[in-house]
């Protein structure tokens, strides 16, 4: 039986999993050396705020399941990320702003829950939130620097902004979920959240000379486990050499 | 995964550059008398042009070496089989990156800069590792490339930091203890694989079936076939040769490979009780030849995939500059 707190910790755990894996992709690939280490050391914090996440899931589930089984063994529709998480990596200028959205929510979402009455939550909180501070920092600068650069980049972030802002709505996605945790006092108000997240956007989308689209929103759906087609994709790989061998230890 | 820069022998002979102006006798004496008492020769240093021209390219090519050599490990990064597994190949893909910059930085101490560097690699003649050209084409070749490659590379590297160019030198004491780390993590992973299901140990072995060869080529060709060695040996940018070095790798790899429980693909293989030393069989250096011509199993992939990686990247590159530039006026002014 799935409790609230569960799910909640699926999602943030498989938010940082999804992006920290396609930000991975970029190792070897980025349009400069310092990117390349730069990208890679998001990925690896991203990538171990996963970990933690699902194994203290795994823990507050009880049934023995641990980070590797929870990310490895579940298929597509058992997912909880964004929907905007699992999107391909597209251009530089995409997963740059990309991750600048995620983090300027993470921040808020983060500097709550690293003061909530859940010890072990709150812990993993506040590392994540010193770490996505360098994430926020290092995604705005070049959201900023890649829009107000050449006529070329400029034109590639404001297209980047247009295909990932419509999927923003689902950041704020609550249920029955998130009301049983704030309950508790453990999820914050992502109402209270959207003011913040809408200025600080503003702030250094503005910076960037570009423009958020007017137009409607995407459905929301990976909390439910609703995804695009792309997820899929991205477990295949991800979980094929785990899957072809059951039992093995790595 | 980090390189040997020791097979240049055969390669750089085909090159073609000015020669090297004559030097001054006497400042030239005084330099290689330098090197005989062990100094090290720092980038203000007086130094022959050819020593110059020999270093850059033995370091840029070390360079090169760093950032092709993320590829073959990038490869399995997404498909890692549990996350401690993939967050160690992350970190250890994003270390050689780090080594790359570091040495870099070292090579334009002698006065090129990082964009002619790599200019000459993407577009020109400049080399890289030829170990780099083989495929990774299974998990554990991940455990492989860290127990083989990056050990032949630490016994290259260990004596490279003793190098007489000093930054050379002090980049690869610093890069030799993040690589010993490698190697260990490599070695470890082997182990799990050889103890573990008959399908895993049977991809391990597999896996050193394919790369033992090539590690060994990583030292590059025979003493008797390496033309740059007299000149590196000289000026102390290397101590010891292309065939001690490979030896020394063998004596250690061979009782690690046994404590596993894995073979070495070599059937002439076998302990000389009186030297200690485990004697092996000929290297096919037509295979070594070929790789080095460009014709090995992923040289045009390795290539094309650093030229996507550069070109694709160009726009980020200009924005980033034009950026600089419309933001930083004072700077530029003052300059």
């Amino acid at each position: 039986m799935s409790t609230p707190l569960f799910e909640y910790l699926l999602r943030l755990g498989d938010d940082r999993l999804i992006l920290g894996h396609r930000n991975a992709e970029w190792c070897g690939h980025g349009p400069i050396l310092e990117e390349d280490i730069a990208v890679a050391n998001i990925a690896l914090d991203q990538t171990g705020e996963a970990q933690l996440l699902l194994n203290l899931a795994g823990q507050v589930e009880g049934q023995g399941r641990d980070a590797d089984q929870l990310a490895y063994w579940r298929d597509e529709t058992q997912f909880r990320n964004l929907q905007m998480l699992e999107l391909p990596r597209g251009d530089f200028g995409f997963t740059m702003v990309r991750q600048f959205l995620f983090s300027a929510h993470a921040h808020f979402v983060l500097e709550h829950l690293a003061k909530c009455p859940h010890d072990d939550l709150a812990g993993i909180a506040a590392k994540a939130l010193k770490e996505n501070r360098y994430h926020l920092r290092h995604s705005s600068e070049w959201v900023v620097r890649l829009g107000d650069g050449t006529e070329e980049s400029h034109r590639r972030i404001q297209a980047a902004l247009e295909e990932l802002w419509p999927w923003t709505v689902e950041l704020f996605f609550e249920d029955a979920v998130d009301a049983a945790l704030k309950a508790e006092g453990i999820a914050p108000n992502q109402a209270d959240i959207k003011p913040k997240w809408e200025a600080m956007t503003a702030e250094v989308l503005t910076r960037a000379t570009v423009e958020p689209p007017k137009g409607p929103m995407r459905m929301v759906g990976g909390r439910k486990g609703r995804h695009t087609e792309h997820l899929g994709h991205l477990l295949a790989e991800m979980q094929i050499v785990a899957r072809s061998h059951p039992g093995a230890s790595w | 995964m980090t390189p040997s820069t020791r097979q240049e022998g055969t390669q750089m002979a085909t090159e073609t550059k000015p020669a090297a102006p004559a030097e001054d006798p006497v400042k030239l004496a005084e330099f290689e008398a330098r090197c005989d008492r062990g100094e090290t020769i720092e980038p203000k240093d007086w130094m022959p042009e050819k020593y110059r021209r020999q270093l850059t390219r033995m370091m840029s090519q070390h360079a090169h070496s760093e950032v092709v050599g993320m590829l073959p490990e990038g490869n399995w990064i997404t498909r890692a089989p549990n996350l401690r597994r993939k967050m160690c190949l992350i970190a250890k893909v994003q270390d050689e990156g780090g080594h790359g910059l570091y040495i870099y930085c070292g090579t334009e101490t002698l006065g090129t800069d990082r964009t002619e560097l790599i200019d000459q690699y993407l577009y020109g003649t400049a080399k890289y590792s030829s170990i780099f050209n083989y495929p990774t084409l299974t998990w554990a070749d991940i455990g492989v490339i860290g127990w083989l490659v990056d050990g032949a590379a630490i016994v290259n590297q260990t004596m490279l930091a003793h190098a007489s160019y000093g930054p050379y030198a002090r980049a690869m004491i610093r890069i030799c203890k993040e690589e010993n780390f490698h190697k260990r993590q490599g070695y470890e992973l082997c182990a799990t694989l050889a103890r573990g299901t008959p399908a895993q140990k049977a991809m391990v072995q597999d896996a050193v079936n394919r790369w033992w060869w090539p590690s060994l080529m990583m030292f590059g060709p025979h003493d008797t076939n390496s033309p740059h060695s007299a000149d590196l040996l000289r000026w102390k940018v290397k101590q010891k040769s292309n065939d001690d070095l490979r030896q020394r790798f063998v004596n250690l790899t061979v009782p690690q490979a046994q404590a596993i429980g894995l073979t070495l693909p070599d059937p002439d293989l076998k302990l000389d009780e009186t030297s200690g030393e485990w004697k092996f069989g000929e290297i096919d250096w037509s295979e070594f030849n070929a790789v080095i011509a460009g014709n090995g199993p992923m040289n045009r992939e390795r290539i094309a995939a650093r030229r996507k990686a550069h070109e694709d990247g160009a726009w980020v590159r200009e924005a980033a500059a034009a950026y600089a530039a419309k933001h930083q006026p004072a700077a530029g002014q003052a300059a």
